[in-house]
């Protein structure tokens, strides 16, 4: 998994509560067997103005202006300022994977959806909840500023804004861990093989229905 | 001896190993794939030359992304013919072959939704933990166990170590006391809770349901409700074990038999949470308030009792709930204050994992018997959500219903629940839809989804708009 310590980023609005991975990624892009390339087509529906499909040349398709992510004074964003909720409703890491492969290191908001959350850290996306006062102000700052930017700092958890005010956040510790030295969390889990197949055999001894019914 | 929820004690009988941070690995007893959330998931296991753990833990079926049309599931895959679905579903297809994992390929007898097929065919057991890379996973949850959805990695993190990384999350319980009213039913149900708790109210807890509401469901009722928990933010939802839980499992294809099922059946009895056991969390909610529900908006927290109207914009708190409600309004093509029976439908869809079990068709069923689909109804789709409930369902006959009323009878498969293959709304259609989200464009891009129960959406169908479906069942109307 790739690593993240600290990233510095033009941050972009995604000014609505209960973005769901539906509107990330909208599942005619979910038939690919592959993990990359859904940037194009990350918040396919609101983004461009006719109906997109799988595998199709985006760069001439109409853009809807309407949509913050396509005024040029968001161009290059990589860190993305959303609102409650963000990342609810299907379980698809291709959501993730669109935000990652668009560009996006960083996603700050006042809370995310359980599935979503733990799918960013296994993409080395960091999710950064804020309050909701503190995302406001940032909307607003936001707004106001054109080339507003932000530093995220994982190992001092804390979002720092360019006049240096600090926002601290938190991360539980396993999870900053691995993102921070960019850990194979399966290769972690098979440190502690002699456990599972300990639990194993207990656990055949005392439930053997659920063990070797299905071959 | 310490009181402990059910959760606590799935929790607890599944620790493997306890970490000092407070995250925990948890053996993984049930793993369920399907075409659409395994492809990178194998891959991840072929790049990195790892094998599964377990084989006889994993099973497989296609649901999400096949046709539901009978000549081209006759086709076979080769005869899908959206080719990028033909490739997926040949993937999984092959990725099963290759790594030896059980699978009910498309048209063979058991295929089905995976939160309809793991249950029926006893492959989901009570004191189990269940995972799907799949948000809906709690379904399995009405049987006594822990189930939820994960995303690939963790799809790939289960296939090569039986086990998953997590932490313990909070409990809540959502107590409906008393009878369900007079074609109320489980759909109404969850509908009301989430419009109640609302769509972030469930986030970080696993959700009980518990009292005599849930207690007088049957076990499909159950599933319905636990299917639903996501939508209220949590992605746990469960019940304890009782006589119906276990009567539910005898003799499925899976379960277990002779003294292995009386072994099963003493320790699934143990399955409940003890009396005293210590919530962080309590809902309740008389089961005489809740009416058939109807949700009128973009999230299933916009929800309302079909005799109501839209809610005005004035009487919202705060500006960004002002704005949410203005947008979903837009969205939806309605007006504040409008009534919801004077919603006009287009297209109707019966099925999904939420309702597509045999008692959801007969519920349509019955509605739709000796009636037509009204005229300004385009199509009505009944899918049934597996192979065995298609099967049963043609053998009470139900399927004529369907046809007679000029409904279309489909093969079982995710179908209009998201819209990935042909079944689809077009823009600005309103659907009557048994499934679980209403998100823009979740049935199609610019399609408006009404939330209800399978006997509120045969009664639309008939209709030609939203109804209360009591006004059907007594005749009125
Ligand atoms: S029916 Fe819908 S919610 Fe259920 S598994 Fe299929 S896509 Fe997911």
């Amino acid at each position: 998994m790739r690593a993240f310590t600290k990233h510095r980023g033009l941050v972009g609005p995604m000014d609505r509560v209960n973005v769901d991975t539906d509107m990330i990624i909208p599942k005619q892009f979910l038939k690919s067997i592959k993990r990359s390339g859904f940037g194009v087509n990350l918040f396919d529906e609101l983004r461009y103005l006719d109906e997109g499909e799988p595998g199709q040349d985006c760069s001439n398709r109409p853009l809807n202006m309407n949509f913050a992510l396509n005024q040029p004074r968001y161009a290059g964003a990589s860190i993305l300022l959303a609102r409650k909720n963000f990342g609810c409703g299907s379980s698809r890491e291709h959501a993730p994977w669109a935000l990652d492969d668009f560009g996006f290191r960083v996603i700050i908001a006042p809370s995310f959806a359980d599935i979503f959350y733990n799918n960013c850290f296994k993409n080395g996306l960091l999710p950064v909840i804020l309050t909701e006062d503190e995302v406001e102000f940032l909307f607003k700052e936001l707004y106001e500023t054109n080339g507003f930017s932000l530093s995220v700092d994982l190992l001092q958890s804390e979002v720092v804004m360019e006049s240096e005010q600090k926002f601290n956040f938190h991360i539980d510790e396993f999870s900053r861990d691995c993102l921070i030295k960019g850990l194979d969390e399966i290769g972690l889990t098979l440190q502690n093989s002699g456990e599972i197949k300990r639990y194993e055999l207990k656990r055949a001894s005392m439930h053997p229905w659920i063990f070797g019914e299905i071959e | 001896m310490v009181s402990k929820t059910l959760y606590d004690k799935l929790w607890d009988s599944h620790l493997v190993v306890e970490r000092d941070d407070g995250s925990a690995l948890l053996y993984i007893d049930r793993h369920i794939l399907h075409e659409v959330t395994s492809p990178q998931a194998f891959e991840g296991l072929r790049v990195s030359g790892r094998k599964p753990w377990r084989l006889d833990t994993n099973i497989a079926t296609p649901d999400h992304n096949i046709s539901t049309d009978r000549a081209e599931r006759e086709a076979g895959v080769q005869g899908i013919s959206d080719q990028i679905s033909r490739i997926q579903v040949q993937t999984l297809d092959d990725n099963c072959d290759l790594f030896g994992i059980k699978e009910f390929k498309m048209n063979e007898m058991g295929q089905g939704i995976v939160h309809v097929m793991g249950p029926e065919l006893g492959v989901t057991m009570p004191g189990m933990t269940v995972v799907c890379g799949d948000s809906h996973t709690a379904t399995h949850g009405a049987l006594g166990c822990l189930a939820h959805g994960i995303g690939t990695s963790e799809v790939e993190h289960v296939l090569a170590t039986q086990c998953l990384v997590a932490t313990k999350m909070k409990n809540l319980r959502v107590t409906v006391d008393g009878e369900l009213g007079f074609g109320v039913t489980p759909k109404d149900v969850v509908l009301a809770i989430i419009g109640k708790i609302g769509t972030a109210g469930g986030s970080g807890y696993a959700i009980e349901f518990a009292g005599s509401a849930f207690a007088s469901m049957s076990i499909e009722g159950r599933m319905t409700v636990c299917n639903m928990a996501i939508e209220a933010g949590s992605r746990v939802g469960l019940m304890g074990v009782d006589d119906k839980t276990i009567d539910y499992i005898k003799g499925r294809q899976f379960a277990p038999k002779a003294a292995l099922w009386e072994q099963a059946k003493a320790y699934w009895k143990t399955l409940v949470s003890d009396s005293d056991a210590p919530f962080d969390s309590e809902v309740r909610i008389h089961a005489d308030t809740i009416a058939p529900q109807v949700s009128w908006g973009t999230s299933p927290e916009m929800v309302s009792p079909v005799s109501e109207n839209i809610p005005l914009i004035s009487n919202q708190t705060t500006s960004e709930q002002k704005q949410t409600l203005r947008r979903a309004l837009d969205y939806m093509g309605l007006h504040e204050g409008q009534s919801i029976s004077s919603i006009l439908i287009d297209r109707v869809f019966i099925g999904s994992c939420t309702n597509s079990r045999i008692e959801d068709m007969r519920a349509a069923a019955a509605i739709a018997k000796g009636r037509k689909k009204a005229e300004s109804v385009k199509q009505v789709l009944v899918v049934p959500g597996s192979q065995m409930v298609k099967s049963q369902a043609e053998a009470e006959g139900l399927h004529e219903v369907f046809l007679n009323a000029g409904m279309e009878w489909r093969e079982p498969g995710c179908s209009m629940c998201l819209a990935m293959n042909s079944d689809k709304l077009g823009a600005g259609e309103h659907c009557a839809s048994t499934s679980n989200r209403n998100f823009e464009g979740r049935q199609g891009i610019g399609g408006r989804t009404h939330l209800m129960s399978p006997a509120m959406a045969a009664a639309a169908a008939v209709s030609g708009h939203i109804i209360d479906v009591r006004e059907l069942l007594s005749g009125v109307g």
